[in-house]
């Protein structure tokens, strides 16, 4: 059951990847890079990540694809969708069939090593996969966790003052 | 039975795709949206090995990855939008400013 759950989901996953990098109308890419982040979503949860998948749908398939959608829709894209729209075919899908033979002889070849930390399903299903995300964070990245507000609050002023006219 | 090889297999080949698109492509906001596909699958493979491994460590460099990936659409499609106004174009191809 679980098996078939993760063949239909990475075909769809797949799929609609492939369908991101090849539609001509930039609108039609973010629908499916938007499929692609669901499909995650459902792999984060049959990984007992159920908080991940929240926040993959929330940050992700919410608050960035509207961002992009914004744009896509700001500079009004879908003008172009009649001239070419790829270049360098050739070289590009050369350029992928190598980092997908080299990534899948290392999964294929490699083995994964270091089982049994002390995060089990029964810790999982005990505790609440948010509470021990949350103690993680807060107890033993809370330094990372400061900068990465500090990096958000640069990204903002970047961003507006990017995007103004006349600074 | 689903191993941690398949999840990483999946996450291989949606990198791979990524790369295919970013390489490719001319629009610059499909090249972001191929980007943020290579982050996703970069985020399933750090997911898969956290579970396997039992530790919550992977999980959390997660979250640091989407809150970079949420800062640079911020900052990359403010780039987009400055570019947008000067050259009426965001074709890849038109990206020559810097150019000898």
């Amino acid at each position: 059951m679980e098996a078939i759950l993760f063949y239909i989901t990475a075909a769809v996953a797949i799929l609609s990847a492939l369908f991101v990098t090849q539609c001509r109308n930039p609108v039609n890419s973010a629908l499916n890079l938007i499929t692609t982040f669901l499909c995650l979503a459902v792999f984060y949860v049959m990984l007992e990540a159920p908080f991940m998948a929240a926040i993959q749908i929330m940050v992700y398939a919410g608050a960035i694809m509207v961002l992009i959608i914004f744009v896509i829709m700001l500079l009004n894209l879908g003008l172009a969708v009649k001239s070419r729209y790829s270049h360098g075919l050739a070289g590009g899908g050369f350029v992928a069939a190598l980092v997908l033979l080299v990534t899948s002889h290392f999964v294929g070849t490699g083995v994964a090593t270091g089982t049994g930390g002390e995060i089990t399903s029964e810790v999982i299903a005990s505790y609440g996969h948010t509470e021990l995300i949350g103690r993680a964070m807060f107890v033993d990245f809370l330094l990372p966790f400061e900068i990465a507000s500090i990096l958000l609050l640069v990204a903002i002023v970047g961003a507006v003052v990017l995007s103004k006219r006349k600074v | 039975m689903i191993t941690v090889n398949h999840y990483m297999m999946l996450s291989a080949i949606l990198f791979a795709i990524g790369t295919f698109g970013v390489l490719t492509r001319k629009n610059a906001i499909v090249i972001f949206m191929c980007i943020e596909v290579m982050l996703n699958s970069v985020n399933l493979t750090f997911i898969a090995l956290s579970r396997h491994v039992g530790n919550m460590d992977g999980q959390i460099f997660v979250f640091f990855v989407m809150t970079v990936a949420a800062a640079e659409a911020a900052v990359g499609l403010a780039l987009m939008i400055a570019f947008f106004r000067n050259k009426d174009s965001i074709d890849t191809d038109d990206f020559n400013l810097l150019k000898w």
